[in-house]
């Protein structure tokens, strides 16, 4: 099985400072202590005084959550059409291949199989850096064909859920993505394996109101945002401000719609537990 | 058009309308001329209609399907069925008068009703908060095609609203896992559910009861990820943009017929359907009616394998 495997490209690193303002400090934008680059990179992007999540390429959450950073990729060859011809400042095949160039994917989920702790499990992972990971045909269908892929296996599915939502320029086809993705989980269900939904900084709208909500466990990191409406338009319909740390992850855990709120260090270890009480 | 708000492409119908009435008027007296010349107005009006009706840009359907004359849910519950018992709440936190629900005797059929209902005066449209549901909402339609699916009763769901609430108390209480639960339960109800899209079907606030074996839609409805007022905010910075965003998003009933989504367009009355809500009734009430035989005659199973598939193949994409 091994040589299926490939190691997560080196050459992509770069991607997560990219994330990160140049240079050697950068400032939390959640406590505004100024952190040491290289300090925040040894603490996988997190300020240690705030426990603020800062992003996180999907080559490292890869390499934090799969034995050796190895995994089978599925489907990476998938590619977006323009069903609806779509073009508002820029025509929507241009931001595609934009986005393509900048992040070396072809859209915002890698997926296949990988192990944890020596287990097979089904994953997908969503890239916030492709056009906010939002969520078209291709992201759809690639999280579709995770869940099958589980399915067929009886295996534990991990989805790592990272947008902003439907991808606008697909219109009514981004919005029937939601539906094809939770209609799949309901068959997960009858193979009795768990499925993880991991929520990181930011899950909303679409995505949230799909298959990042259905997960058997739903876990969160600290401090994301997570919720259903974006903020500005709730504040435009309510005519005041938010209140503090409101569409938290800590909000969410509050009111009842998250199961655990997990620092990055811890994510593999309480995955992997979680897979084996469940299993 | 009677009374009320007319859209400007509607103003040379309702000139023309009013001319009619005048001379008819007149014309009481029994003159020949004046008869042949009501005759020729009311020709030239069909022609006028038919026209400007069959030439639409995607934002004119757009603001039909908004009309303040628009027939509702309640209306085709009015008009198409006998008996409805509204009944009331999610048995968790509150009643949502965004949504309204019940069994009712359909074609001599029992079915449960799950239907968004906007309003037409101030103080009804805040009863009904615009027709944009709360989680609470979601809950309460979920709770009645359960009631349905132990019945086995078909799920007649109309769908017509501008999204789902977006509030800091629906944020509070899950509004996301409300609709996500919603979309997988209705994926697996073992009873046919038809959806019909009746006036306005925006983003998660709609598909959140939109999941079924049929979906129809009336002509001049729309059904999209975004309102054209919210895409043309963020994409292009100024809402004002809603009618170019409306263009860009295809989201009328013959682009999504066109796209895969729909199953079906139901020609609306001449006009459009806020100027017959009788008609408009009989024309909707005879497609599901026809669904709804289609899909009894299969198998649970069969009807389930088929409705997970519709779903299931939905989005455009190709291999490299
Ligand atoms: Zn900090």
């Amino acid at each position: 099985m091994v040589e299926w495997f490939r190691k997560s490209k080196q050459g992509l690193i770069s991607q997560t400072r990219k994330d990160i303002p140049e240079g050697l400090w950068t400032k939390c934008p959640e406590c505004g202590e100024i952190i040491y680059v290289k300090e925040l990179e040894k603490n996988l992007n997190t300020c240690s005084h705030c426990d603020y999540h800062f992003k996180f390429a999907t080559t490292e959450y890869i390499k934090l959550l799969f034995d050796d950073g190895l995994y089978e990729e599925h489907d990476a060859g998938l590619i977006s059409g323009d069903p609806l011809q779509f073009k508002d400042s820029k025509k929507y095949t241009d931001r595609i291949k934009a986005a393509q160039k900048k992040t070396g994917q072809n859209d915002a989920v890698i997926s296949g199989y990988a192990k944890i702790d020596g287990r097979e499990v089904s994953f997908a992972m969503m890239d916030f850096s492709f056009i906010g990971g939002s969520m078209g045909s291709v992201v759809g269908e690639k999280i579709a064909r995770s869940i099958e892929r589980a399915t067929m296996r009886k295996i534990p599915l991990i989805i790592l859920s990272c947008s902003g939502g439907a991808r606008m320029q697909e219109g009514i086809l981004s919005l029937m993505q939601m539906a094809k993705t939770s209609a799949l989980l309901a068959e997960y269900d009858k193979v009795r394996a768990p499925y993880i939904s991991i929520l990181t900084n930011p899950t909303t709208a679409g995505v949230m109101a799909s298959y990042a909500s259905l997960g058997d466990v739903i876990i969160a990191e600290p401090k994301a945002l997570l919720g259903f409406a974006g903020q500005r338009v709730i504040k435009q319909t309510i005519g005041a401000d938010l209140p503090p740390g409101f569409q938290s992850s800590e909000f969410f855990m509050e009111h009842g719609f998250l199961d655990k709120i997990v620092h990055r260090r811890d994510l593999k270890r309480v995955v992997s537990q979680l897979i084996s009480h469940f299993t | 058009m009677a009374n009320g708000i007319v859209l400007d492409f509607e103003k040379p119908i309702v000139e023309l309308e009013k001319r009619i009435l005048e001379m008819r008027e007149f014309a009481s007296g029994g003159s020949v001329e004046l008869n042949s010349e009501i005759e020729s107005l009311e020709r030239k009006l069909e022609k006028l209609t038919r026209e400007i009706y069959s030439n639409l840009s995607r934002w004119q359907r757009v603001q039909l399907a908004r009309h303040p004359k628009r027939p509702y849910t309640n209306d085709y519950i009015e008009h198409m069925t006998e008996g409805f018992i509204e009944l009331h709440g999610d048995r968790g936190f509150a009643d949502d008068k965004a949504v309204v629900c019940g069994p009712a005797m359909f074609h001599g059929r029992k079915v449960m009703i799950v239907g968004q209902q906007k309003a037409r005066d101030t103080k009804s449209k805040l009863y009904r908060n615009f027709g944009m549901m709360h989680p609470e909402g979601y809950r309460k339609a979920m709770r009645m095609m359960k009631l349905a699916e132990k019945f086995s009763l078909p799920v007649l769901i109309f769908i017509d609203t501008p999204g789902a609430y977006p509030g800091i108390a629906a944020e509070e209480r899950g509004q996301a896992e409300a609709i996500a639960f919603n979309i997988k339960e209705m994926a697996r109800l073992r009873v046919p559910i038809i959806i019909s899209i009746i006036g306005e079907g925006a983003s998660g606030g709609a598909l959140g009861i939109g999941v079924g074996d049929v979906i129809l839609m009336m002509e001049n409805s729309w059904y999209s990820v975004i309102s054209p007022e919210g895409c043309a905010a963020i994409l292009w910075r100024d809402a004002a943009m809603a009618p170019q965003a409306a263009e860009a998003l295809k989201l009328t009933a013959p682009d999504l017929i066109e796209l895969g989504v729909i199953d079906r367009i139901l020609p609306e009355p001449p006009g459009g359907a806020h100027r017959d809500h009788k008609g408009a009734a009989e024309i909707l009430a005879a497609a599901i009616d026809e669904h709804l035989m289609a899909i009894m005659e299969m198998t649970t199973d069969e009807m389930l394998s088929k409705r997970l598939d519709k779903f299931r193949n939905m989005g455009v994409y190709y291999h490299d």
